[in-house]
């Protein structure tokens, strides 16, 4: 499926009546040389570079809903590379760089708008945290700046400069930072996997993980039945335990929900994505007008797509706190979705101690981000079983090792990160 | 989630009151126990979806930890008990106060 100018005149004059589907809608072949597990956002990714970068192509994503059901369509859409540790830095900046090129790459309008993501500081500790943050990030040739209070207040004036206990003080902002539409991310990948020759397969629920005596998988139990593969990829976001747990592995992670929330159109306001130092609000405003935020999880395990009230209210009142304005906007949407939180709020992407079987998760709430360089990094580990040099910190077994990458010092508590 | 939660010191209380802990299943190992013991512990969950074993601490009432049997999908809270009471139970293996004590014995 290709699109011209000419096509949406012509598609217009027929009543938009005879596009056509943008992937094919195959049955499962009885064997592949790769299975992944989840049609989310980096399941989708992975099968597009494992066939665009590294030539493999007889492949199927399993998706036991519809593409872009799970946490890809459910993000606040924000995407950054604003980290502090080793760890994480050189990956997420890895991501920014496939992000800036993506729309090009796989032809196909994501909407990527690089507006600024500037993260508030309200203490002087807290500045001085931002501080060290930006300069870790400048050492990986990233950019950051710090922000006085005056120069926050010429980019957004509606701030609530003078709060009697958190007032604003300034900012770290990432200039390349912003937001790209999450669902064009999964059908921008999902067609561009299609096309070469990837079978998309929808509605197929992966119940059971099939293996020989010696341990290796043979290929997963579905919905639609048996199909074999070489080899498994999981990439179920959260739900990875209960993938897991077919292939009898227990993991660093727990389940919870998280919430966002969208408002009215209303005309430009907020020009930036701004996050909240002292909560942990964020938001930004759609092309259409309408706010998106959203701010912590619901703090309890839960595999339901939705959240409670208690937490709707605690994020309102977080965002009144930061902009007063907000108290007079109405709220027409908010949605809830589950992530996999890991034990020290950084993901994995990596081999398992069963040897054809290849994990990708722990992506917490900011796993939206990472999309691009979670794909190609997981399709280089599938392809040649090492891992891409951005990912090589990202391993199972750092909890072991005592290596964990804890970015919030928050220690072993997945509804801390 | 329910709005109510009762509480067997307190009675029915608003859920706002309570502070949600985590899983209650782990055990924590004996100080000396092997480094893989204490990874189990400190990292690894089992996480499953459906009926699952809370802590939860009353804090804004007697301010007991609480074990909280809870569904993770409906939300639905099943049944409340003191911690200390349920780990007894467990450890002593009787039945009554929850199915998951034959795992803790
Ligand atoms: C409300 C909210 C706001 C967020 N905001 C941001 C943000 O601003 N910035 C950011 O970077 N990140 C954000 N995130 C996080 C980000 O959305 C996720 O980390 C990321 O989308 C997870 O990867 P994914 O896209 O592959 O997940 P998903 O889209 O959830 O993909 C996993 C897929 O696996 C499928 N699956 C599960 N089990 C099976 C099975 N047994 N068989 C077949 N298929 C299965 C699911 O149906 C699902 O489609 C947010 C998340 C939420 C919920
Ligand atoms: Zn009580």
């Amino acid at each position: 499926m290709r699109y011209s100018a000419l096509d949406i005149v012509r598609q217009a004059f027929s009543g938009n009546r005879h596009w056509k589907p943008v992937w094919r809608e195959p049955q499962p072949k009885a064997h592949y040389d790769v299975i992944i597990v989840g049609g989310g956002g980096h399941g989708l990714s992975t099968a597009y570079y494992l066939a665009k970068e590294f030539g493999i192509t007889n492949i199927a994503v399993l998706e036991k809903g519809y593409i872009g059901s799970g946490n890809v369509g459910r993000n606040t859409t924000i995407i950054r590379s604003n980290y502090l540790l080793e760890g994480n830095e050189p990956f997420y900046e890895f991501s920014m760089k496939l992000w800036e090129g993506l729309e090009q790459d796989f032809n196909y309008n994501a909407m990527v708008s690089q507006r600024g993501v500037i993260n508030l500081f309200h203490s002087d500790g807290q500045r001085d945290a931002y501080a060290r943050r930006g300069n870790a990030m400048m050492m990986h040739g990233v950019d950051a700046q710090l922000l006085d209070r005056e120069e926050v207040r010429k980019m957004m004036p509606y701030l609530n400069f003078d709060h009697a206990r958190f007032p604003v003080l300034g900012g770290l902002l990432q200039k390349r930072g912003g937001t790209a539409r999450h669902d064009a991310v999964a059908w921008g990948y999902a067609r561009g996997a299609d096309q070469r020759g990837v079978d998309l397969i929808q509605h197929c629920e992966v119940t059971g993980i099939r293996r020989d005596e010696a341990g290796r998988v043979l290929g997963v139990e579905t919905s639609k039945g048996f199909i074999g593969c070489n080899k498994l990829a999981l990439a179920t976001a959260g739900h990875t335990s209960v993938t897991g747990q077919m292939a009898g592995l227990r993991l660093p992670i727990e389940t919870h929900v998280l919430q966002a929330f969208v408002s009215e159109g209303l005309k430009p306001v907020i020009h930036n994505v701004i996050t909240y130092g002292a909560g942990h609000f964020y938001i930004s405003q759609s092309d259409k007008g309408g706010l998106v935020f959203g701010a912590d999880i619901d703090y309890y395990s839960s595999y339901a797509q939705r959240g409670n009230l208690a937490t709707v209210e605690h994020t309102i009142e977080e965002g009144v706190s930061l902009i007063p304005g907000l108290s007079r906007v109405k709220v027409l949407r908010a949605w809830g979705g589950v992530m996999d939180m890991s034990m020290d709020g950084s993901p994995i992407i990596d081999r398992t101690p069963i040897d054809n079987l290849y994990l990708n998760c722990g992506w917490c709430y900011g796993g939206f981000k990472a999309t691009p360089a979670s794909g190609f990094c997981f399709a280089h580990l599938i392809a040649k079983d090492e891992p891409h040099y951005t990912a090589r910190f990202l391993r199972l077994d750092r909890f072991e090792r005592g290596l964990a990458i804890d970015e919030g010092g928050k220690g072993p508590q997945p509804n801390l990160h | 989630m329910a709005s109510l939660i009762t509480c067997p010191h307190c009675g029915s209380r608003p859920k706002e009151e309570f502070s949600i802990r985590g899983d209650a299943l782990p055990q924590r190992p004996a100080a000396h126990a092997p480094d893989e013991a204490w990874h189990a512990y400190v990292y690894l969950r089992d996480n499953v979806k459906g009926v699952i074993f809370e802590h939860w601490h009353h804090v804004g009432g007697c301010r007991r930890y609480l074990v909280v049997e809870r569904d993770n999908v409906s939300h639905d809270v099943l049944s409340v008990t003191d911690a200390a009471r349920f780990r007894r139970a467990a450890a002593s293996g009787q039945d009554g106060v929850v199915a998951a004590g034959k795992d803790l014995a």
